[in-house]
């Protein structure tokens, strides 16, 4: 043997660079005990030429009187790897196993089907981006498949392949795989996947796993292995603001002093200006130490020590972040936990909870519902079970910094650790704060406006557009209404004509009627904006008393009157919905600028002029004098 | 290269990082496990980055069953000296006094006094509340099933059926009195990922992992390396010089090389790729029976 030629250096370094290239996805296996789970996870092994000879050698002897398929081999011996799951043929607790093909590389968590082992697939779940859901083409969707489905939209798990396993059983029978699919697509329409796709496998025989199966003429999708190899799970944590939770300060002698810690998300360079959350105290990066040297710039995922440009009081469990882009800082949360211990969780009790570096004593103040894994259905609770889930406030002894889980699962999620055993309890995700730290007063916390609007991360407001009949009120708010939406906030509109078909329809047109009609709306604006709404209100309002009620009814909730004032021709001319014609016919009593007055107002917040530019110009005009 | 991506090595070294540092941050007295083969040298230079410019802020452990292969024994030697590290060695000198051995108790009571029992009695008299190891998810079947934070009660045993649930990356480091963790950093790493990385970070490993003539002798299939004269010779056997190399260390007399010509990295990594047997094949006390890892562990072993 001598010197390896030096050109296997370079087809190594080749080779490497187009592993390099490969991306990763981390996926589970989830679904009812017995679907075939484990089954399919050796197959995929198996087929991906994973199981080397002598571990196939071991396999074949082990597989003896068990259910085999051609191969004379049972996959679930794979990754069934504990005596006592051989033993029992169930999986008990999660495998982890890695493959890859020429694509993409697959790090997959096999997890237990049996509901007493509902914790060990949450803890599946909880680093994977897609799930395999398997049905037994038999049985359909079960209790299992749907809690497990409402754990995975819980924990985030935002891409979802319902697997229809053992569909050998069933004679390759497309009506059966329909009839799954659409059933489990109802189920799951609410819980919010970004992706969903159905495939009919045998785990056992192979079909639909790397390449279409013959037995499966009707079914023209992809076969499994070569969705997952393309299947577009990726999310750019980079463009997430920056979040930097400090694990260990990194102190090697008296001239060196740094904070080390992994990029939660975001990025940081040399120069940033950061903010402690805790204290709000600002520093300066000065430099971003690597053994390998200093790095200009750090992004999410990276493992780096910051060194800050003057003396601040940082410790473990502080949180760096951008200016203007802190995290919350609160001692109490709304927050979804799913239990996992035998002894149940009860309001008032202490729990030890950690969210990133941060450990605090925290309590369940209230207990809101229990969700029912079957119907989704809400219900009251006294306590929460061995793998319930259940929405709750919890308070904390010291504030801790997060984020809503939904914007980011790093500084969302925690857990509860019991404080005598140690165990850990359960898991839950943060929904949103209940309240700054600024005040850090222990009452116990009451559902108001400001919650309910911070929930939707807006200020709830009444917007109240007055003008006559087709001077573009209705057209205006449409707009508007749209544009809030498509920023993310919740706005509603309460025009004449839907509130007239309604919870007016009893109302004509005389002066009595026409103020009642208002206070009523002025009413349901109201309550809208205290659900935490931007309630947009269209109504013609042709009498400035009844906008003055309207106003006062409101209350201390932001009023803004928008006047749309075109001139009657110009409205006349438009007519609509032919109202002016019929009005003018004498066919309509008591119309608005025809045989009844309009009281321009005196003092609106805005007036738009309905002659002079178009609705989308008025509701841009209208957009930016709102400053929302 | 995406600025805005880690490739899939960066991500497992950070990955890892993060976890070293949560122990130093988390327990009292944590130790590393230092076994001197491939994995100990990628753990080493993880918790090297993981706390620079610091030390490494806990010691590393090694259990010497005295029958290491020498080349072992000079290496871990050569690299305490060059890095630093506060190194701790402990035999079983019970086992010593009792002259244990593989040739005369058998592979499997000689692990049990030598490295099982060795290890408990390190741990208790160290009072370690953490115990790192090199151990990778992809070894074998029921350390696919282990957590990378894996509680042991006090009398050092794991218990497979009641895992504490291990979500994200947020670990329950807590612990009673006398209990304590074991920490896998690499879990997540491949055998693959592991020389990968060795060859991109250009990290030292023991020269045995390379092709060289060696003295063997071969065993119902398994070329057994003659490191000194303890190792009995069968009537009639005679050591001949073969080309080989180990893909796993150990205890010499319990690890079978193979027939390779993978002098160096990148042959390696290469021969590999075309490999159809799996590295613990060599590792011959492993395939004593199904589930024989599996009650190491809830013996106390690593
Ligand atoms: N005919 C047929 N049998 C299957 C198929 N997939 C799995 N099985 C059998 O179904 C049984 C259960 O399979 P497992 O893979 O252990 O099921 P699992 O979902 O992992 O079960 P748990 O992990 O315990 O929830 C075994 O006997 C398998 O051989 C299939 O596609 N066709
Ligand atoms: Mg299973």
């Amino acid at each position: 043997m001598s010197a390896v030629p030096a050109t296997a250096n370079n087809d190594l370094d080749l080779w490497l660079a187009q592993q390099t290239e490969k991306s990763l996805l981390r996926f589970l296996t989830c679904g009812s005990v017995d679907d075939g789970k484990s089954t399919l996870i050796g197959r995929l092994l198996y087929d991906s030429q994973l199981i080397l000879d002598d571990q196939l050698a071991s396999l074949k002897k082990e597989s003896h009187n068990r259910t085999v398929g051609d191969e004379g081999i049972d996959f679930s011996l794979l990754v069934d790897g504990l005596v006592a799951e051989r033993e029992q043929g169930i999986t008990i607790d999660v495998a982890y196993r890695f493959f890859s093909t020429d694509k993409r590389k697959f790090i997959v968590a096999d997890t237990p089907g049996h509901e007493q082992y509902t914790r060990n697939m949450a803890t599946g779940a909880s680093n994977a981006e897609l799930a395999l859901v398997l049905i037994d083409a038999r049985k359909g969707v079960l209790t299992q498949t749907r809690r497990h489905s409402f754990i995975l939209s819980l924990i985030g798990v935002k891409h979802v392949v319902l697997v229809v396993n053992k569909i050998d059983l069933v004679d390759y029978d497309q009506e059966v795989f329909d009839r799954i699919v659409a059933d489990y697509r109802a189920f799951a329409a609410p819980l919010g996947f970004k992706t969903l796709a159905a495939v009919p496998v045998s785990a056992l025989r192979g079909d639909n796993i790397l390449r279409p199966s013959e037995n499966t003429p009707w079914y023209d999708g992809d076969a499994l292995v070569p969705y997952l190899e393309t299947v577009d799970v990726a999310e750019d944590r980079t463009v997430q603001k920056f979040r930097f939770p400090v694990q260990w300060v990194n102190r090697p002698n008296l001239d060196f002093r740094g904070f080390s810690g992994t990029v939660a998300s975001g990025a940081v360079k040399v120069g940033d200006e950061v903010l402690i959350a805790s204290s709000r105290k600002p520093a300066v990066i000065s430099r971003i130490v690597t053994m390998d040297g200093d790095l200009d710039r750090a992004i999410a995922g990276q493992a780096v020590t910051l060194v800050l440009d003057r003396e601040v009081d940082i410790s473990r469990g502080d949180v760096l972040t951008h200016p203007g882009e802190t995290p919350d800082y609160s001692t109490q949360v709304q927050a979804r936990i799913v239990w996992m211990n035998e002894e149940p969780a009860y309001p008032g009790r202490s729990y030890l909870l950690k969210i990133g570096a941060q450990t605090v004593p925290a309590t369940i103040t209230d207990l809101k519902f229990r969700t029912n894994v079957n119907t989704l259905e809400q219900t009251a609770a006294t306590k929460i079970d061995l793998n319930e889930v259940a929405t709750v406030t919890l308070a904390t002894d010291k504030p801790i910094a997060f984020d809503p889980y939904a914007v980011n699962a790093l500084t969302g999620g925690f857990i509860l650790v019991d404080r005598i055993s140690n165990a850990t309890l359960g898991a839950g995700t943060i929904d949103f704060g209940l309240r700054r730290a600024q005040n850090l007063t222990y009452q116990s916390f009451d559902v108001n406006r400001t919650v309910r609007a911070q929930m939707k991360g807006q200020t709830p407001r009444i917007l109240w557009f007055t003008g006559l009949s087709g001077s573009g009120k209705s057209s205006v708010a449409n707009i508007l209404e749209k544009r809030l939406t498509a920023e993310g906030k919740h706005a509603y509109i309460l025009d004449g004509d839907n509130v007239r078909h309604g919870l007016n329809k009893d109302l004509g047109f005389t002066e009595a009627a026409r103020v009642e009609n208002i206070r009523r709306v002025a009413e349901v604006a109201r309550l809208m904006a205290d659900a935490g709404l931007i309630v947009l209100v269209s109504f013609i309002s042709p009498f400035e008393k009844e906008r003055r009620l309207a106003r006062e009814i409101a209350g201390d909730i932001d009023f803004t009157e928008i006047y749309v004032d075109t001139p009657i021709e110009v409205c006349e001319a438009r007519d609509p919905k032919g109202l002016y014609k019929r009005a003018r016919a004498g066919e309509i009593k008591n119309f608005t600028g025809i045989d009844s007055p309009f009281e321009p107002p005196t003092n609106p917040e805005l007036v738009l002029h309905g002659a002079e530019a178009e609705p989308l110009a008025l509701a841009d005009q209208l957009h930016g004098f709102l400053k929302l | 290269m995406d600025l805005n991506r880690l490739t899939h090595l960066q991500a497992l070294e950070a990955e890892s990082i993060e976890i070293l540092r949560e122990v130093a941050a988390s327990f009292e007295r944590p130790v590393m496990m230092y076994s001197i083969g491939k994995d100990s040298s990628v753990l080493l230079h993880l918790a090297r980055k993981a706390f620079y410019p610091s030390k490494i802020p806990f010691p590393l452990l090694h259990v010497d069953t005295t029958f290491k292969f020498a080349e072992m024994i000079a290496f871990r030697d050569k690299t305490a000296e060059e890095y630093g590290f506060d190194l701790i060695t402990h035999t079983n000198q019970d086992g010593v006094r009792d002259g244990i051995n593989p040739f005369d108790h058998g592979s499997s009571r000689y692990t049990d006094i030598m490295k099982t029992a060795a290890l408990r009695q390190a741990l208790t008299a160290g009072q370690y509340d953490a115990a790192i190891g090199g151990a990778r998810r992809d070894e074998e079947k029921s350390r696919a099933k282990e957590r990378v934070f894996s509680h042991r009660n006090a009398s050092h045993a794991w218990d497979p059926k009641n895992q504490r649930p291990e979500l994200w990356r947020t670990f329950n480091t807590r612990l009673n009195p006398g209990e304590s963790m074991r920490v896998f950093p690499i879990s997540n790493w491949t055998e693959l990922d592991v020389w990968t990385y060795i060859y991109s970070e250009q990290i030292p490993i023991v020269p045995l992992y390379f092709a060289r003539p060696r003295p063997v002798v071969e065993r119902s299939g398994t070329l057994i390396m003659v490191d000194d004269e303890r190792l009995p010779l069968n009537p009639g056997e005679t050591p001949r010089e073969e080309v080989v190399r180990f893909r796993t260390l150990g205890c010499y007399p319990l690890t079978g090389a193979i027939r390779s010509d993978a002098a160096d990295l990148p042959s390696i990594i290469m021969e590999m790729q075309a490999s159809r047997t799996s590295e613990r094949e060599g590792r011959l006390i492993d395939s004593d029976s199904v589930g024989s890892m599996e009650k190491k562990k809830q013996e106390g072993y690593f």
